[in-house]
């Protein structure tokens, strides 16, 4: 399968600060990925170099196959991009915003753009002055895919949206991805990649700490059990891969490793199951994993105070 | 907690954001009252000939509608006359774009709303702006007195002029007040401002026009509509000659009624909301504006016409005078002797043609800077980032407007030219005369285009600082081109300015080689900024 995004090693400076520090993304034809990190990680610096806005100053960048700085003009003929703060023309309407965007890029499909229009209920005769921050952004969403194009780039496309408009977007990406189109889906809001994406890949400090299918993730990382047995359990403590593990007379509470959940389910069943819950691990868990450091001090913080 | 909770310390946020800007607006009303009290000093060598130019500006109908009301013959009262009608729109626009600035725009940008929710009364923003614009408008009065009686004019009278001053300020913040209210966008509540201010100016002109001259000869008794307008109260004020302190209660009642108005207005909308109701527009885009120059020129179109008009009016209106010159002669011999100086040899008619021409061409360079500017405007605000996210080219965006504005000046130029011509001719010119007026415009075309690169080499290579630089360096060619031969600058210091040289059509012959020059400079400096442009980061707010 061909690369849509294939980025290795990418280094951009602003000024003194370092705001991408030898990122790695790579993303296949024809699959929703996700592009997940906190503000400030980089997902925005990342995206305008892919939009040939931004000059890197080291590393390696092909979008589509292309060089995005050089053949900037020609790859944006097969590419739509949302920005995650939209500035509209304050004189221009929602429709005249919509067609001028999408007909630049290379050409408007009318009878989508008035179905898009509709599905995001938004009136396209308002002035964009006039617009709330979530219906500036359907504007640029509604003119992104009214355009017949390769790839999507996402940043932070639903800030703003209501839960109802959250869910057509959602519809409207699955739709894109089933006819092969390929989507970068830069967010912070994790239900939404976790029911979008088929690959993530988590940014911190402007690097990618990691990078792969949930399944696949979810593999490397822990799942909590709870089980109840006819019999008290032996055996678990000092177990390799077993964590934080609770254990009375009528069962035990843990977590393991994902790779050994087969053997330690086998070994349970020994004690007579009476109910197992496995709860895999959610992207908030993994998402924390990467960031919990920064999160540990506030707590510290918090408990001192009390 | 009351309506005004809070007003102080919006006051003093308001100040602290414009810590930069009034003190601006204030050493640039200053430097002017400067600039105009030394050059009427200057001019006048003694009393007979102050009698003349008092008697000339009573009598004559353009110098009524430019100057306003003759009030005798001291230097002060002359001083008072030439410049306070330009004195008056630079303080009336600090005072109105700063009640606007802290009322209007901080609702349009969502800041009211943050701060609306704190513990902020509901009057007190509108409060605090009005407070700052009035203490704005006072000090400018202060400063303005201080300054004239540093020039070693008269106390009382000094005073006056102050107050007419200050007043003026005062009157266009309840303007302001009420206009903010009433639209829903920074840029409309300023036009309305404009629009207050356009109209004050146009019924004193029909009421000092419509005027007759007092038994002495050199006072203008003003008709009725002169009183209908806050500039024509400030000019009745006549410092210098009768003091009329009496009439700066006008300005305060008139504020004071407008600040009333505005506040019934802002209890009764919503935050945001505004009395003239947004009208729905179009669905889908007409075909026109689906191109990187359909884009551009839609949002240069409007102030091009209104620069383009004003400029016109200002050409028709000085083009008109050329007739009464030799009038003119006998009233201010110095002056017409200053400018016979500078091209010995030529008609009175022609010098004069060239010298107003210099002046109004750094105006237009005005239009060409601010609509250059605009490119800055639309990266700043994020909404150059979708459009070159499409297949726009980047080159081909700068292009677009760079042309517009570059078209846009030559257009402002000839209209500023022909309408000076037309004028001449219909005030009873010769043709020759009328056509010195296209001439002496159109040689201005090559320095403003070159100070128009510059402005977009600028910006292509350090998009922060352009505005910054740009109006300094339109500042710097006006000091050293127009300015430059009354301040007696060295050689040297002239020569940064694309306006020294340019030609001075027709009272000098037509070279050929100045204008290749900076047609040559434009086009090396736009090219520059083309591949310039090209090479850099997007400048993005993050």
């Amino acid at each position: 399968m061909n690369e849509a995004i294939g980025v290795e090693g990418l280094v951009k400076n602003y000024g003194s600060t370092l705001a991408l520090d030898g990122l790695d993304l790579h993303v296949s034809e024809g699959e929703i990925h996700g592009f997940l990190g906190p503000n400030g990680a980089g997902k925005s610096t990342t995206i305008r170099v892919l939009l040939g806005l931004l000059r890197h100053d080291a590393g390696e960048a092909r979008v589509l196959g292309g060089d995005p700085w050089a053949d900037s003009v020609a790859l944006h003929r097969r590419l739509a991009y949302v920005p995650g703060d939209v500035n509209l023309w304050p004189t221009l309407t929602g429709g005249e915003a919509i067609d001028l965007l999408a007909s630049l890029r290379g050409g408007i499909d009318p009878v989508l753009r008035d179905d898009l229009v509709e599905r995001f209920q938004l009136d396209p005769r308002k002035r964009c002055s006039t617009y709330s921050k979530g219906n500036r952004q359907k504007v640029a969403i509604v003119a992104a895919f009214a355009s017949d194009v390769e790839l999507y780039l996402l940043d932070e496309p639903t800030s703003g949206l209501d839960p109802l408009m959250e869910a057509v977007f959602q519809d409207v990406v699955r739709e894109r991805a089933a006819e092969g189109r390929t989507i970068l889906l830069s967010s912070h809001i994790l239900a939404e990649a976790e029911a979008l994406c088929d690959r993530i890949s988590i940014i911190r400090n402007g690097r990618v700490v990691e990078s792969g299918s949930l399944e696949a993730m979810r593999h490397l990382t822990r799942t909590s059990i709870h089980v109840h047995t006819e019999r008290p359990i032996t055996g678990l403590a000092g177990r390799a891969g077993i964590h934080d593990l609770e254990v009375d007379d009528e069962g035990a509470e843990f977590e393991v490793d994902g790779h050994l959940i087969g053997d330690v389910v086998a070994d349970l069943s020994r004690f007579g199951i009476l109910m197992i819950t496995c709860t895999p691990p959610t992207l908030e868990d993994l998402f924390l994993r990467h960031y919990g450091d920064e999160l540990e001090p506030v707590a510290a913080g918090t408990g001192n105070a009390s | 907690m009351s309506a005004w909770t809070a007003t102080g310390r919006l006051v003093r946020l308001a100040l602290r954001r414009d810590r930069v800007v009034l003190p601006i607006w204030l050493a640039s009303i200053c430097g002017l009252i400067g600039v105009v009290v030394a050059a009427e000093t200057s001019l006048y060598q003694d009393a007979d000939q102050r009698a003349a130019g008092a008697a000339f500006g009573a009598a004559n109908t353009i110098t009524r509608i430019a100057d306003g009301p003759a009030s005798g013959t001291s230097i002060g009262a002359l001083s008072f006359v030439e410049s306070y009608l330009v004195l008056a729109v630079f303080v009336a626009l600090m005072s109105g774009q700063a009640v606007v600035r802290h009322t209007r725009l901080e609702e349009e940008t969502g800041r009211a709303e943050i701060i609306g929710s704190s513990v902020v009364g509901r009057n007190a923003r509108l409060s605090a702006a009005v407070i700052v614009a009035v203490s704005a408008s006072l000090l400018v009065g202060l400063a303005s007195a201080a300054f004239l009686m540093g020039n070693g004019l008269p106390a009382g009278g000094s005073w006056v002029a102050g107050a007419a001053l200050a007043g003026t300020g005062i009157a266009f913040a309840g303007v302001a007040a009420v206009a903010a209210q009433v639209a829903t966008s920074q840029r409309g509540a300023n036009g309305i401002v404009g629009l207050a201010l356009g109209l004050s100016f146009v019924l004193r002109a029909v009421g000092d026009a419509g005027g007759h001259v007092a038994p002495n000869g050199v006072e203008l008794v003003s008709a009725w509509p002169s009183w209908l307008s806050p500039m024509g109260w400030g000019q009745q004020m006549r410092p210098y000659y009768q003091d009329n302190w009496g009439i700066a209660a006008l300005f305060v009642v008139f504020a004071a009624l407008l600040v009333v108005v505005a506040f019934r207005l802002s209890g009764r909308r919503d935050l945001g909301a505004g009395l003239i109701a947004d009208r729905a527009g179009r669905a889908t885009a007409d075909r026109g504006l689906l191109r990187p120059w359909g884009l551009a020129w839609r949002l240069q179109r409007v102030p091009l016409l209104w620069w383009a008009l004003g400029l016109a009016v200002i050409g028709a209106a000085m083009g008109s005078v050329g007739t009464s010159l030799d009038d003119f002669e006998e009233a201010s011999p110095q002056f017409t002797a200053m400018l016979r100086e500078q091209f010995p040899g030529a008609e009175l008619v022609d010098v004069y043609a060239a010298f107003i021409m210099g002046f109004l061409g750094i105006a237009a360079a005005g239009y060409t800077v601010s609509a250059l500017l605009r490119m800055r405007a639309e990266e700043h605000s994020g909404r150059l980032e979708p459009l070159l996210a499409t297949a726009t080219d980047r080159r081909g965006w700068l292009a677009s407007h760079a042309a517009i504005a570059m078209g846009g000046t030559v257009a402002v130029l000839v209209a500023m030219g022909a309408s000076g011509g037309v004028a001449y001719l219909a005030a009873g010119g010769t043709w020759s005369g009328a056509m010195g007026y296209v001439g002496a415009a159109t040689a201005q075309i090559p320095a403003v285009l070159a100070l128009g690169a510059f402005v977009v080499a600028v910006f292509a290579i350090a998009p922060r600082r352009s505005v910054a630089v740009a109006w300094a360096a339109l500042a710097a060619s006006f000091v050293a081109g127009q300015l430059g031969d009354m301040l007696k600058l060295p050689q040297a210091a002239l020569n940064v300015s694309p306006f020294t040289h340019v030609p001075a059509i027709p009272a000098e012959p037509f070279g050929f080689l100045p204008i290749a020059c900076l047609l040559a400079a434009t086009a090396i400096l736009a090219a520059f900024a083309a591949v310039a442009f090209r090479k850099r980061d997007l400048s993005i707010p993050a």
